[in-house]
């Protein structure tokens, strides 16, 4: 709603690096290096764990075959020898020879192993390893199933305990080196985009100084010529444009300042001499004084634009310094309260502040701003006869406040206010609005306004009285430590110096 | 009253020269910096009238040149700039008092003639009198005759001013500036209403009106005349 014042572009939350363009594209490289890396990872598990488990399978294969061999030489003495010297030998290999009963012949494997399916001829499963006396943690291994002749079954088996750990260990090593992996290019995106978040946010801050007003900043360059300083260089470059332009402007409106008035002066000057000659005709003089006036209204109307326009190139800072502001309302509501009487209203003065208020300022423009505000007040809200309706007390309410670390300095008034739909209308150049057109003045008190409460750091806000109108200027208020002369520690001679120059300048 | 124009715009040295000439005052015109401040070292003026724009030396300079010198001779500067430091920076060259251009003559006129009056060493007066209208600065106590009259304190620094002077024009805008500080254009009669509150207080009992309006430039405290 506010024109007057909008919020400084991310004045709500500075922008964090999880943000950035940057930290996005190293988060999203990061993210597809690391699924890669998992497929190729569980590739390279799945071929070694598959050859691995071929190569059991063809030396279970072979030893089922030998054992065969050696049963069909021999008989089953030897058979079981054979099966014991191979238990003694003490390799990882598990047997168990069964004969037509299930009844166990020969063999260290005790138990009957929960094979899948008897009949797929072998399997993986897991059994206990026979140690004397504590029970061991049960451990994997793969068997094959040989059916001998007389209804022997040979079950022979190997541990691969040792295979699936050793296969479990790959991957917990490859899983922490995928997630150092992401962590390092997660670490590299954030350091990468704080890098570029410092630059833009220097950048930021000298366009937000240069936006203030201050046209002869220039947005910072490392020297290194990458993409950000080819962006400085040429925005930079649009600068020194626009730099040159609003200079332009600013001798073009000087000089039609000085041209248009130098004449309209000199008007006034005639008139004024035409009256000092008294011979004239009432009705002479009548005229001439009108002129003079709409010379003077004319003048006005000159200087508030030029005023307005000054105040928008933020071009008087050094004037600012610490005023207090309650006294300063009280002071203007009662040069004002005999006028408003005058009106048929009454003005009231209240001050919520319990101390003193300071803020940063320009006595004669804050000054001008709040008369500006009573006057509009007293003008729009004046009962039209001058004398006040029955049963209506108009009152012009100004007000101070304290909100947060600002100060809101009210002008209420019970005239007919300012539609919500035209409250940013009326705060533009020259708009006054059609119920008031009727009305004297130059169109621009409002906007001035507006104006000082920029130059101000402040805004001005327009609000519904219900009814009438209310105008709140909001102005941000010193630091208590500061509301000293802190402002004015600048010695004078160096200021008296640089006014000189500038005066110079002119 | 001797008055010295440095103005480089003819037109308007001559309307101030005339202005001045027919308010009974000696006015020479200077229309360069130059001439204007060798003048000046030469003495004998009352008050300067120096534009800020001048060629060869602008104004401001000139004014650090004199007072740097040891002149104290009043000045009121002219400017055709409304710039809000520009008042500033002029006061602070060693200005005592600011017009902005354009200016009704009887402003100007007002301004130049309480400038001239404060030159003589002002008497540190504790007590302003005008006719039987007695204003005592020590005390704050108002009396006109032998009635004594209650003033807000607003009222009493508007009735010191008039007072201190007496017998001056004092415009609306002086009043503005010496009695509120204040250097904006006010759109209303505001000031007119402090006064006509103030006659209510000083004048209207009594049948002598001691605070005359003075038509097209302000007012002014004076015992006598109409």
């Amino acid at each position: 709603m506010n024109r007057a014042a909008p919020p400084p572009p991310s004045a709500a939350r500075p922008p964090r690096f999880w943000d950035t363009t940057s930290f996005r594209a190293a988060a999203v490289a990061t993210l597809a290096l690391a699924v890669s890396a998992i497929l190729v990872v569980a590739f390279v598990t799945r071929s070694t764990n598959d050859a691995m488990s071929r190569a059991t399978i063809e030396a279970l294969d072979r030893e089922g075959a030998a054992l065969n061999r050696i049963y069909a030489q021999g008989k089953l003495d030897q058979l079981t020898r054979a099966i014991q010297e191979r238990i003694a030998a003490g390799d990882m290999h598990l047997y168990r020879l069964t004969d037509a009963t299930q009844r166990v012949v020969a063999g260290n494997l005790h138990e009957s192993p929960a094979l899948p399916a008897e009949s797929s001829g072998g399997g993986t499963f897991r059994y206990n390893p026979q140690t004397e006396g504590a029970a061991a943690p049960s451990r994997l291994a793969a068997a094959r199933v040989f059916s001998l002749a007389n209804g022997l079954t040979l079950i022979v088996g190997r541990d691969i305990e040792q295979q699936r750990s050793y296969l479990a260990a790959t991957n917990r090593t490859l899983g922490i080196g995928i997630a150092l992996l992401a962590l390092v290019g997660l670490a590299a995106g954030v350091l990468l985009s704080r890098h570029i978040l410092k630059r833009v946010d220097a950048m930021t801050a000298a366009s937000r100084s240069i936006m203030a007003g201050n046209l002869t900043q220039r947005l910072p360059r490392t020297g290194t010529d990458d993409e950000l300083d080819r962006l400085a260089t040429s925005l930079n470059t649009m600068l020194d444009r626009i730099e040159l332009l609003m200079a332009g402007m600013k001798e073009v409106s000087d000089n039609i300042a000085h041209d248009l008035k130098t004449p309209l002066n000199r008007l006034r000057n005639r008139a004024e001499a035409a009256l000092a000659d008294q011979r004239g005709s009432p009705a002479w003089r009548a005229g001439l004084e009108h002129a003079i006036e709409d010379a003077d209204e004319l003048m006005k109307t000159f200087n508030a634009l030029l005023l307005i326009a000054r105040l928008e190139a933020g071009a008087i800072d050094d004037t600012m310094g610490p005023v207090e502001v309650a006294a300063m309302v009280e002071d203007l509501a009662e040069l004002y309260e005999p006028a408003a009487e005058e009106a048929g209203l009454g003005l009231t003065w209240h001050n919520a502040a319990r101390a003193p208020v300071h803020v940063r300022a320009n006595r004669q423009l804050l000054g001008q701003a709040i008369a500006n505000l009573i006057e509009n007040a007293i003008k729009y809200a004046a009962p039209a006869n001058g004398m006040p309706l029955m049963g209506t007390p108009s009152a012009v309410a100004v007000s101070l406040a304290l909100a947060d670390d600002h100060v809101e300095i009210t002008v209420a008034d019970r005239g007919p206010g300012i539609a919500e739909e035209d409250r940013e209308r009326a705060i533009r150049r020259f708009v006054r609005l059609e119920a008031s057109r009727t009305k004297p003045g130059t169109g621009l008190g409002l906007s001035l306004v507006a104006a000082v409460a920029r130059l101000h750091d402040g805004m001005l806000r327009l609000e519904d009285n219900k009814p009438g109108l209310r105008a709140v200027l909001s102005l941000p208020m010193m630091a208590a430590a500061a509301g000293g002369d802190a402002a004015d520690s600048e010695p004078q001679q160096k200021k008296d110096e640089r006014a000189w120059q500038k005066a110079r300048a002119n | 009253m001797r008055v010295l124009v440095i103005e480089d715009n003819r037109e308007t040295a001559q309307f101030v020269q005339r202005g001045l000439r027919e308010a009974s005052h000696v006015a020479e015109i200077a229309e360069d910096g130059e001439v204007g401040l060798e003048l000046a070292r030469a003495g004998g003026y009352d008050v300067l009238i120096v534009d800020r724009m001048l060629p060869l030396r602008d104004g401001l300079s000139l004014i650090q040149m004199l007072r740097a010198e040891g002149d104290r001779t009043p000045v009121l500067i002219l400017s055709a700039m409304s710039h809000v430091d520009d008042r500033v920076k002029g006061l602070r060259a060693g200005g005592d008092d600011y017009l902005t251009k354009p200016f009704a003559l009887a402003e100007l006129i007002a301004r130049v003639e309480v400038l001239a009056r404060r030159r003589q060493p002002e008497e540190q007066a504790t007590r302003y009198v005008v006719g039987d209208l007695v204003l005592d600065r020590l005390t704050h106590k108002v009396t006109r005759g032998s009635e004594s009259i209650i003033l807000q304190p607003r009222e009493f620094r508007l009735l010191e001013y008039l007072m201190r002077n007496a017998g001056q024009v004092v415009t609306r805008t002086m009043l503005l500036e010496n009695v509120w500080d204040y250097h904006f254009d006010p759109q209303t009669n505001v000031i007119d209403v402090h006064i006509s509150r103030l006659r209510g207080k000083i004048d209207r009992n009594f049948d002598r009106p001691l605070l005359h309006t003075v038509r097209g430039a302000g007012y002014m405290m004076r015992d006598g005349g109409e």
